[in-house]
């Protein structure tokens, strides 16, 4: 009886073979790598060592929104006041960068610490309000842009430290400083997303919010923690910009978190939330950051890059869902 | 009449692959006019893939299906539907915003000209008008200008009945109608089921409820791993018989017998109560113990057990936990406490279909396998993987996600997850439903050893076979009130029945109820 009984169960499971054939997972890194041959095959001036480090320096920014999003987005969420963030954070370093003034960690911990806080309130917000995240965040952006413009008393802040700027500006051992902090910040993420338990309770989220519930997690907790891990990256992004246009610009970062969602979906992370991955994420803001490379080097006007990256979005949006829809 | 004619539909190997895994083997089926036609097997038997073809969702490999001695071939659900051939989805697919006309008519309108010349509008008047007499005819007493939303899920049912009915129907496919709804409301169906038969309509009746598939029945066909397995009349048929077609081989004592000991009392709920949905509900569990929780759909059943595991705030009452006067906020406090809760909602509360079974499982214990921040994925996994084999769950690998395996091994997985934060108490609120019969065998071999382990268990169950066979004591609930706590000699399909029903006037759980 009990080996029929084991053997019926063996019979009834699925089948490896009706599992999903997973394209679009890796379909985004072909995308890239294909894009790159491309390119490098139409213009000598892509392949090179000096373009290469220009594209990821440029990309640096929106990539370290790009995390801080795809942890929102992978709970179920969005976060909208990215951008503001990036100009709030920049704007309040700037206030303490000038040379001179305080040594380098004070500018640098004070931003940060805005974005922690800025990024803490919209989980709290929206936590505690129950109100759409979309909705908290949107009013938080122009929030956010208001308090830069009330710092800043309206003015770009400049005369900032020498040592403020390298970090937007400086190498180390060859390599600029921003692409290090990218790296760091995408290790980081990575480890907290795959490994840890707020990276498995976030996916749990974001598969089945009321499930999570029902299993014992605490969803408004690590729903903070998103938002501050959000904010807390941005300000990161905010202080590199600020550091790297050498001045604290109010104006800084309107539409940033366009890109960064961008990127986030193209590399993968379902707008749904539940699935996606650090590692599509940074393919993701890559191939935003390729594209529009590629396009300059073949004179192509920016009008119509804004049109390629349109449709790119949309495209990464329909893989997702035929991925979806076939398993 | 000759005997060909009198088969309506007749398939003849039929058979369908995905991916190359063969889910329908040269399948043989007949269905004869004015018969209500069982389709039974276990999950993955190839019901919903048959049944799909029938309706033209999908398309088969091979055989032919005969439909008034035409052949169907297929092409699309609209077709199929014209020839007359009409499915009741377990899942509703109703559209909740419009009106019961709306949807009876939903993809075939009435058009109406606006001032002679303005074509394409939809003639909302007419088709109310003929939705009213329509539902009139099934003895519905709904509004047809009725918000579908409205309507519970026994009256979406039945609109969705008229609707194939509106189609002039011929065969109508049901796919486990009675899972969401009350006796009552599963006795006006299986009038209507009566008199659809003597119309001469054709009824393929899909159930996982033998009870049910005897009352109404009159043929029944089993399938099995794809294979056409026979056809018996219900009359010729036993239930063991039956069991073993589904099977493959046979099942004696579904029931466990249990030596469990019973224990001091466990938990003690003084006085619950919830405004709007349940009051003064008053038992203890002992350790060892099954306690049932009877009671109609609606009769809050699952409300008291969502107040217990903190998914709802109780507003009065006292509950006791080892002695203890305990207040439970949220699921993490009573997993903290030893409290584990099996939702009736699988999909909803269950389970995270994105997961793999692994973190499925540690889901709820995961801060026992914590190395700083970090997850110890080394007792993480050997943790699931005991579970896996202690509840012999089929997986492929425990990579594989859980949104894709049987309605059994996700209820297992879901088990599993609650049994690793090692409960006293658990809770288990339907674990049956939608479920086989191998699938439920184990789950209720399980129940006893758990108590015989000396845990508690609550079970909450709308299969009176479940509570005669498995509890020590019954709670009876009726309209959110507690009408009885029956000991083990008392429990009687009758006592049930008469103290579920207590305060509602019959006229109370009709399906006209307005």
């Amino acid at each position: 009886m009990k080996e029929t009984l084991t053997a019926y169960f063996n019979r009834s499971a699925e089948s490896p073979a009706i599992q999903t054939k997973r394209i679009g997972k890796y379909g985004i890194f072909l995308a890239f790598i294909l894009l790159c041959i491309l390119l490098s095959l139409m213009t000598p001036r892509f392949l090179t060592v000096a373009n290469l480090t220009i594209i990821v320096t440029q990309v640096s920014i929106n990539a370290l929104l790009a995390f801080g999003v795809t942890f929102v987005i992978l709970t179920g969420g969005i976060d909208l006041s990215l951008g503001s963030m990036v100009a709030v954070t920049g704007v309040v370093a700037a206030t303490f960068a000038h040379p001179d003034d305080y040594p380098l960690l004070v500018p640098i911990g004070v931003g940060l610490l805005a974005g922690v806080i800025f990024g803490a309130l919209n989980g709290f917000v929206i936590t505690r309000s129950r109100v759409a995240p979309f909705i908290v965040t949107l009013g938080t952006m122009t929030i956010g842009r208001g308090l830069a413009l009330i710092i800043s008393k309206g003015r770009p802040i400049s005369n900032l430290s020498d040592s403020f700027n390298f970090i937007g500006g400086g190498h180390l051992f060859g390599i600029p400083f921003p692409i290090v902090i990218l790296l760091i910040a995408f290790a980081v993420c990575s480890l907290i997303l795959r490994k840890t338990i707020l990276g498995r309770y976030i996916y749990a989220i974001g598969g089945n919010e009321q499930a999570a519930r029902a299993s014992g997690i605490q969803v408004s907790r690590v729903k903070m923690w998103v938002y501050t891990i959000s904010g807390l990256l941005a300000a990161v992004a905010g202080i590199v910009l600020t550091s790297r246009i050498t001045t604290g610009q109010p104006n800084a970062g309107v539409g940033f978190e366009l890109s960064a969602i961008a990127a986030a979906i193209i590399g993968g992370t379902s707008t749904s939330g539940g699935s996606g991955t650090m590692a599509g994420t940074l393919i993701g803001a890559l191939l935003i950051g390729v594209i529009s490379n590629g396009l300059d080097l073949l004179n192509v006007t920016s009008y119509y890059q804004q049109v390629v990256m349109g449709a790119i979005i949309i495209g990464a949006v329909v893989l997702d869902g035929l991925n979806k829809k076939s398993s | 009449m000759s005997l060909t004619q009198d088969y309506i539909l007749s398939v003849h190997g039929l058979s369908k692959s995905f991916a190359g895994v063969r889910a329908l083997q040269d399948v043989c089926f007949q269905l004869r006019r004015g018969e209500v036609h069982a389709l039974m097997g276990e999950n993955g038997a190839g019901k919903s893939t048959f049944m799909r073809i029938l309706v033209g969702m999908e398309t088969a490999d091979a055989g032919t299906i005969l439909f008034e001695g035409n052949e169907l071939k297929s092409s699309g659900v609209r077709q199929s539907r014209r020839f007359g051939i009409s499915m009741i989805h377990q899942e509703m697919l109703v559209v909740p915003e419009l009106t019961v006309a709306q949807n009876i008519f939903l993809g075939r309108e009435k058009k109406k000209t606006l001032f002679g010349f303005l074509p394409g509008f939809s003639d909302d008047r007419t088709m109310s008008a003929e939705a009213g007499v329509l539902l009139q005819k099934l003895g519905l007493n709904l509004d047809p200008d009725l918000p579908m939303k409205y309507l519970s899920v026994a009256e979406m049912q039945m609109v969705e009945i008229a609707k194939a009915i509106s189609n002039d129907a011929k065969v109508i496919i049901m796919d486990e109608p009675t899972s969401a709804i009350s006796d009552r409301e599963v006795a006006a169906l299986f009038e209507v089921i009566e008199d659809l038969k003597c119309k001469g309509v054709a009824i393929i009746y899909i159930s996982h409820k033998m009870e049910e598939v005897y009352k109404i029945c009159d043929t029944i066909t089993v399938l099995r791993d794809g294979k056409y397995i026979g056809t018996r009349p219900a009359s010729e048929l036993d239930k063991n018989g039956l069991i073993t077609m589904m099977v493959g081989r046979e099942i004696s004592d579904l029931f466990p017998a249990s030596t469990a000991a019973k224990g001091e009392a466990l938990l003690s709920v003084r006085g619950l109560s919830q405004v709007g949905k349940f009051t003064n509900i008053h038992f203890d569990v002992h350790r060892g113990e099954v306690l049932g929780i009877a009671g109609l759909m609606g009769a809050g059943r699952t409300e008291v057990a969502r107040a217990l595991v903190g998914l709802d705030k109780p507003t009065g009452g006292e509950v006791y936990f080892k002695g203890k006067l305990t207040t439970i906020k949220t699921p993490s406090d009573a997993i903290r406490q030893g409290i584990g809760y099996v939702s009736e909602d699988r999909k909803g509360f269950g389970f995270i279909p994105e997961l793999s079974v692994v973190n499925n499982l540690t889901l709820s214990s995961l801060p026992r396998h914590r190395k700083g921040v970090f997850v110890n994925e080394k007792s993480e996994q050997s943790a699931a993987e005991e579970m896996i084999r202690e509840l012999k769950i089929k997986v492929s690998g425990p990579d594989q996600k859980v949104g894709v395996l049987s309605g059994g091994n996700q209820q297992k997985v879901v088990i599993g997850k609650v049994l690793l934060t090692e409960p006293e108490l658990i809770i288990l609120d339907e674990p049956t439903r939608g479920i086989d019969i191998g699938a439920k065998h184990e789950i209720y071999k399980l129940i006893t050893r758990l108590t015989e382990a000396g845990m508690a268990v609550i079970l909450i169950s709308s299969e009176l076979p479940e509570i005669l066979g498995l509890c020590d004591r019954v709670v009876v609930l009726s309209k959110g009130r507690q009408t009885a706590l029956l000991s083990k000699e008392e429990i009687t399909q009758e006592t049930i029945m008469k103290h579920a029903m207590e305060f509602s006037k019959p006229v109370d759980l009709l399906l006209n109820e307005e």
